[in-house]
């Protein structure tokens, strides 16, 4: 490895890779003030003539790096373009524990990392219930059919192609697992912010809208007022949608995610959107439609996804994921190497519409500024937030909160609790607390 | 009413019009499904039975089809928790009889089990049957399906031994559950129509209440739980999971030791991408030496890093024995002197 020490280098002390682990730690022991000195030493122990040209400049702009002076890669090199060499450390990875077999387990999104509103669809994270399969798009069926043959005038089968004929519909959505910061609804459980929420993505979804389909199949809304959506993967997933969301034209069928088609991953080549209900009713793979009078109460709605309430009793058929933000940058498991400016940015989103505010805190909730909404901000889509912030070296404790266009505002862990107790797994929507230490290391705790 | 919202009107209903035509619109998309392939793909199972197959099985056949298709992962009688969280267990006689399961609310359950859950035996009965077993879905005949439930429900003590269940007493047996009046469907997250409106939720009010408090909204602030020291390295080392670039860098989490290990482990699988490992063992010889004796041979040699890695490029023959090693022109150079730095510093 390269000993970016005796490379000569900027001379003001800056946040970027050429400090050495030695010099990591020095910061984090909250010793801030040998940076200017060491950057000093440093220059004038390299040799004369390198340290002359450091007094004239960065070597950076002086010298003519290769990437200026020789001929680079011809198009088409890569043919499915990658992220840079220097973009590896940002994986979807999966919770150490969490699960016993990968193919019933989860892959969080490194929110840490990323801008906007638009998950890349490679990162977008994973839930599995049987493993996934890359389906021969050709042999795909999607069947649409009644529970009783008084709801539904005829039954259809539906090619790829023929989907693809159908006029279609583009929409930015978040999708989030019903379980995302669900370890954390006890007490805190995980370092980052992968962790803690990264179950949640957001694309630009490409597809049929269902009203379309359930339509030209002759439906008989009046009668009915479910709708099963059934995957063609081994654990054949299934859940109840409610008929009125087929019918506001929400719901889609999508083929589509992010200018190309869905990943494998993510349900290739056709997966249902249900926008702001939490991700296991956007059934991947999606092989068949069945519309009924009556709820299904499938495994998945009646033995996972429901959510324990103190009393006791069960909440079943609990959809809408409700209003939740985060702050991704700082956040928990890093280091903030120097007091100063920073651009404190996060995402909000809500399943009952858009985001109307997000209001974001230094202190731990005593008192709030107002953050910027970036745009754009779309319904039940992901809205990144941002928001100037000057650390003067003393701890803090960073939170958002989330105000959607109902006017719902983001409970503290304290209020959730309160109504829904500990032991919960699901829709757990808590404000996010991040605790800076004096050291500028970022770690996750609770404010109730 | 003015001309111009009469005018909007008839649009209007011009467009109702259309919609109701819209069936068969599309022509050419779409052809009508046929009762067998109906038949082949509807397999779901309602709380009313809607869709249940004819047919029955014994809780002894069950216990046979248990041990030989279910028992490796989840145990014998239902219990483990090695792969999937236990099937059966956690409820007394007094929950059967009030259809609550009392240790949800008391907190004596030490775990839910599927059966201190589940309201509605259909969903068992349709999730074997779509879903199981784990490694080949869908392979279980309705018969199949019955008799492991009859011995998951005796199991449970819902049924006796000698029980047969059947499509016509699965529904006597849905209203003997633990757990069946232990639903609510009274919360604000069902986007659908509320109970008064012949739906399932409360019509989207939630349950939370937090106001949009901006200055001096509490005088104090209460940490509930911080990040356990052992939580703090249980996800391996942080630096490495954030850009090395930008306002703020990974918390390096793990030791210098741990990095060695990481970056030791690395190399070795770099060893078996390559398939150096299918040749060479780590101390002694599969057909050609162990990386230990190669060590041990070259450690006095000053030169020993090029000869290697030359030698290792363009492969060659004699040193070891009279088996060829190939070349490995596939393998980068980078790549190369990587590990034949690693073999010389004593591979682990």
């Amino acid at each position: 490895m390269v000993d970016k020490t005796k490379q000569p280098g900027r001379l003001r002390p800056a946040p970027e890779n050429f400090l050495s682990e030695d010099q990591v730690k020095a910061v984090g022991a909250g010793r801030r003030d040998f940076l200017r000195k060491s950057f000093l030493a440093a220059g004038a122990a390299i040799a004369a003539p390198l340290a002359a040209r450091a007094a004239e400049g960065d070597p950076n702009i002086l010298e003519n790096p290769a990437w200026t002076t020789s001929l680079g890669q011809p198009v088409a090199t890569n043919p499915y373009g990658m992220p840079s060499k220097y973009e590896s450390q940002l994986l979807r990875r999966e919770s150490p524990g969490l699960a016993r077999v990968g193919g019933a387990s989860v892959s969080f999104c490194p929110l840490q990392g990323l801008f906007g509103i638009i998950t890349p669809s490679g990162l977008h994270f994973e839930r599995h219930h049987q493993g996934w399969h890359d389906i021969d798009p050709s042999k795909h069926r999607l069947m649409v059919n009644g529970s009783d043959a008084s709801l539904l005038k005829k039954a259809k089968v539906y090619t790829l192609d023929e989907l693809m004929r159908l006029p279609s519909v583009s929409r930015i959505h978040f999708i989030e697992c019903g379980a995302n910061t669900g370890l954390e609804w006890g007490n805190v459980a995980v370092p980052t912010v992968q962790y803690t929420h990264g179950m949640v993505s957001c694309s630009e979804f490409t597809g049929v809208p269902l009203k379309l389909l359930l339509e030209d199949c002759g439906v008989d809304y009046k009668k009915a007022r479910y709708v099963l959506a059934e995957g063609a993967d081994g654990s054949s997933m299934t859940r109840t949608i409610p008929m009125e969301m087929v019918e506001s034209g929400e719901v889609f069928v999508a083929y589509g995610q992010n200018g190309e088609m869905l990943r494998p991953e993510n349900g290739y080549p056709l997966r249902l959107v249900v926008p702001g209900v939490q991700g296991v009713s956007w059934v991947k793979w999606l092989r068949r439609i069945e519309v009924g009078d009556k709820p299904y109460a499938t495994k998945d709605e009646a033995v996972h996804y429901i959510d324990l309430l103190p009393s006791g009793l069960h909440r079943q058929y609990s959809s809408i994921q409700e209003a939740k933000s985060v702050i991704t940058t700082p956040s928990g498991g890093q280091t903030l190497l120097d007091k100063g400016f920073y651009n404190v940015s996060g995402l909000a989103w809500s399943g009952r519409g858009r985001i109307k505010q997000v209001d974001v805190s230094f202190d731990g909730g005593i008192n709030w500024q107002t953050a910027r909404l970036e745009g754009p901000i779309q319904n039940k889509a992901l809205t990144r937030f941002n928001t100037n912030w000057v650390w003067d070296g003393s701890p803090a404790i960073l939170q958002s909160r989330a105000i959607d266009e109902t006017g719902f505002v983001q409970p503290s862990y304290g209020q959730l609790r309160a109504v829904r107790g500990t032991k919960s797994i699901y829709h757990n929507n808590a404000i996010q607390s991040w605790k800076v230490a004096e050291s500028g290391e970022v770690s996750n705790v609770q404010v109730l | 009413m003015s001309r111009f919202y009469k005018s909007i009107l008839v649009l209007a209903l011009a467009g109702a019009s259309t919609a109701a035509l819209a069936f068969d619109n599309y022509g050419g998309v779409g052809r009508p499904a046929t009762a067998a392939e109906v038949k082949a793909w509807d397999i779901d199972v309602r709380p009313d039975f809607k869709g249940l197959p004819k047919g029955s099985g014994s809780v002894d056949r069950g216990q046979e089809l248990f041990e030989e298709k279910c028992a490796s992962c989840h145990g014998s009688f239902g219990e483990s928790n090695e792969v999937f969280t236990p099937l059966a267990g956690g409820t007394t006689k007094e929950d059967s009889k009030n259809g609550r399961v009392k240790g949800l609310s008391s907190g004596e359950l030490p775990q839910r089990t599927t059966f201190t859950k589940v309201a509605t035996i259909s969903t068992v009965f349709d999730y074997i049957q779509r879903a199981m077993p784990w490694t080949s879905p869908k392979s279980l005949k309705p018969d199949d399906v019955f008799a492991i439930l009859a011995y998951l429900l005796n199991l449970q003590e819902i049924v006796p031994a000698d029980f047969v269940l059947s499509d016509k007493n699965i529904g006597d047996v849905q209203k003997l559950l633990p757990n069946r009046n232990g639903m609510t469907t009274d919360h604000g997250m069902w986007p659908g129509a509320s109970v008064k409106k012949g739906g399932i939720g409360n019509g989207g009010v939630p349950d939370t209440k937090n106001t949009a408090c901006m200055k001096n909204c509490k005088s104090e602030v209460l940490i509930g739980s911080r990040l356990p020291e052992y939580a703090r390295t249980a996800h391996g080392e942080l630096a490495d999971q954030y850009r090395s670039f930008g306002p703020v860098r990974g918390t390096r989490t793990l030791g210098p030791e741990a990095a060695k290990k990481a970056a030791e482990a690395g190399t070795f699988d770099l060893a078996t991408k390559s398939g150096c490992m299918a040749c060479h063992g780590m101390k002694s010889k599969i057909v050609g030496p162990g990386y230990a004796e190669v060590q041990a041979r070259y450690k006095d040699q000053t030169d020993a890093e090029d000869r290697l890695v030359a030698k290792v490029k363009a492969g060659g023959q004699g040193v070891w024995g009279s088996i060829p090693m190939p070349p490995n022109g596939h393998v980068k150079d980078e790549d190369l002197k990587t590990l034949v730095k690693w073999i010389l510093s004593g591979a682990k």
